[in-house]
């Protein structure tokens, strides 16, 4: 067993970055999720050489990604809603050109300067692509403070699997909770040439330029047409999620993130009082888990999606099931935290009471 | 004069002894999209024959942001990143962290530079990034055909003034130089022009000068080059240069700003 620590979610996010031997980390102050740049600029220029660089906005740390991350440099960012919703041309630039790089949303109530407290509301903005144009991330949702660790080191494999941007979405409550967490082993920083980096133009090749801009229409067609294929290659290739109890379910709770584990404490009550309740959580939101939804939909009497926002996972479960089962939603907004009595309350009025 | 003896005649001329003017090995060699006259190819020209004569072509790095000269990396054979408006001196920003050995540029227009990109530029001068940026000042926006710049100047008419600026209401023109040239990050300001000969020999000495302080590790570099845009200033070539002597320099004075002190 590795190193095991009691640390806050964004503390765990910011030790994994420093061990999974990323080169760099630009970013700017936002609450909940500021611990993280503490963290780095205090431990992570000494251990490893990593860069820390507080930049002088969101806009700016994104397209200090953009050229770094056009070097093939291991480079990252987090923040937290409004300053997410800065970076999301810079993220359209970064998923055209096809340049790999993480960057954590730990999501607070919005909209607006909105609230500090934790929330989901980000959900479409995080996996329906965000700025514009047709693009996607690659959506990892951890559910505590052990993934929030994990998917460091996953998510920068995916990022550079696709050279796609790769975004954890948590919420505030994720960020500031303290859990055990078991540490990865440290890993070095490796300095790998990659052939589509700028680094300066080879001496017997060609130049390479990393641009998302294509006058002619049909080559840009051209550069959709491949992004398609690669987030299809995603949905191929890249859903992840974990189940419980869907052997004898009649009915199914799904929740991502710090909900999931709201919701599965309320499936645990529920089945206390007789009702057969399983339980799904996407973990990665894009792509979605759709085809666990599909088997599941035939056999039960419905699907209750529980959020920190008003209904917004809810639309792909009912893409996924398509009409094959009632799905409702229940959740809270604007910061405020759901219960797992007050799910159960839900779902006993909406399926058991029959309204 | 029959074709055949022409090509003969030409033959004859272009030998590797007549030579007195080639274009540099690090310029591609295709047609450019510029219009006829404009400084943009000169530049081009000028900055890609420094970069030969020191050999830096696979040492260094361009950034080229949106403006008429997003297409650099059309001609520039050297490997090039394309910025989001304004966001040039960002992106330089994560490249030069990540390769400080490296040369890295950033070929900016005014609308870039001092408009959209005036922080990320203003904070990138302000650490000092050791990096070079080339600010090509035609008092117009080009690309988007002839709307106010920030360095338009008073009175002058464009799209979006088109009964001349009017500084009450939109502003006064901007010289990005002066402001950022007191900053301790700032190596070296200069400000020169494309419009005639001696103007392009001086600027080619400041490209290479700049580059230079960039090998040294003194700081930010920024080369304003003043320049024309004869479509969108509705002029031919030559009236556009004139334009550029007699009405921008007088404001945009050229000459250094801020020479770093360099040890002999």
């Amino acid at each position: 067993m590795g190193e095991v620590k009691l640390m806050k979610g964004n503390e765990a996010l910011a030790e994994a970055a420093i061990r999974a031997g990323v080169d760099a980390y630009f970013g700017y102050p936002i609450t909940p999720q500021s611990e993280v740049i503490e963290y780095l600029s205090r431990e992570a220029t000494k251990r490893t050489g990593m860069l820390v660089l507080q930049a002088e906005s969101e806009v700016a740390a994104i397209n200090m990604i953009y050229g770094a991350a056009g070097c093939g440099k291991k480079a990252m960012t987090t923040s937290s809603s409004p300053g997410i919703s800065l970076m999301q041309e810079g993220l359209s630039y970064i998923a055209s050109a096809e340049l790999p790089c993480l960057l954590a949303n730990i999501n607070r109530g919005g909209p607006g300067l909105g609230t500090i407290q934790p929330a989901q509301g980000d959900y479409f903005q995080a996996t329906k692509g965000g700025g514009h144009g047709d693009y996607r991330l690659l959506v990892l949702a951890p559910y505590n403070v052990q993934e929030m660790a994990d998917f460091v080191k996953l998510g920068f494999e995916l990022a550079f699997k696709y050279r796609n941007p790769v975004m954890i979405l948590a919420d505030g409550a994720l960020g500031q909770m303290m859990e055990k967490v078991e540490l990865p082993p440290q890993e070095p920083r490796v300095n790998v040439e990659y052939p589509w980096a700028t680094t300066g133009k080879p001496k017997n090749g060609e130049r390479r330029v990393i641009t998302s801009l294509h006058i002619q229409p049909e080559k840009m067609e051209e550069i959709n047409i491949r992004l398609q294929q690669k987030y299809q290659k995603m949905k191929e290739e890249e859903v992840r999620y974990q189940t419980k109890n869907l052997e004898d379910a009649e009915y199914i709770f799904t929740a991502f993130g710090l909900v999931s584990r709201i919701a599965m404490k309320a499936m645990d009550l529920g089945r206390q009082k007789g009702y057969k309740i399983g339980w799904i959580r996407p973990i990665t939101l894009f792509p979605f888990p759709e085809k666990i939804f599909q088997e599941v939909a035939p056999r039960v009497k419905g699907i209750l999606d529980i959020e920190m926002n008003s209904g917004q996972m809810v639309e792909d479960v009912k893409l996924s099931v398509c009409g094959k089962t009632r799905v409702e939603y229940y959740g809270r907004m604007g910061g405020v935290v759901p219960t797992p009595e007050e799910i159960l309350e839900n779902f006993e009025r909406m399926f058991i009471k029959g309204e | 004069m029959a074709e055949e003896n022409v090509d003969v005649l030409v033959e004859n001329i272009v030998t590797p002894e007549n030579l007195v003017y080639r274009k540099p090995t690090t310029l591609l060699d295709v047609d450019m999209h510029y219009c006829p006259g404009c400084g943009h190819s000169t530049v081009h020209k000028i900055f890609m024959e420094v970069v030969e004569e020191m050999g830096i072509q696979n040492d260094i790095i361009g950034v080229a942001p949106v403006g008429c000269a997003v297409f650099a990396y059309n001609y520039m054979d050297v490997d090039m990143q394309q910025a989001a408006h304004g966001r040039a001196c960002a992106v330089a920003t994560g490249i030069k962290r990540m390769l400080p050995d490296k040369y890295v540029f950033t070929y900016q227009g005014d609308g870039d530079l001092a408009a959209i990109g005036g922080n990320e530029t203003l904070h990138a001068a302000n650490r000092g990034e050791n990096f070079l940026v080339i600010f090509i000042n035609n008092a117009v926006y080009g690309m988007t055909s002839g709307q106010m710049a920030p360095t338009t100047l008073e009175g002058m008419v464009t799209t979006t003034s088109p009964y001349g600026r009017d500084p009450k209401v939109m502003g006064y023109p901007l010289k990005f130089g002066e402001l950022i040239a007191p900053l301790p990050g700032v190596a070296y300001v200069t400000r020169q022009a494309v419009n005639n000969v001696q103007n392009v020999r001086r600027t080619k000495k400041a490209l290479q000068r700049a580059l230079e302080y960039q090998k040294m590790g003194l700081g930010f570099c920024l080369v304003e080059i003043v320049s024309n845009c004869p479509s969108n200033w509705k002029m031919t070539p030559l009236e556009s240069n004139k334009y550029v002597q007699e009405v921008l320099i007088p404001y945009y004075p050229l000459g250094d700003i801020k020479v770093p002190e360099v040890k002999k």
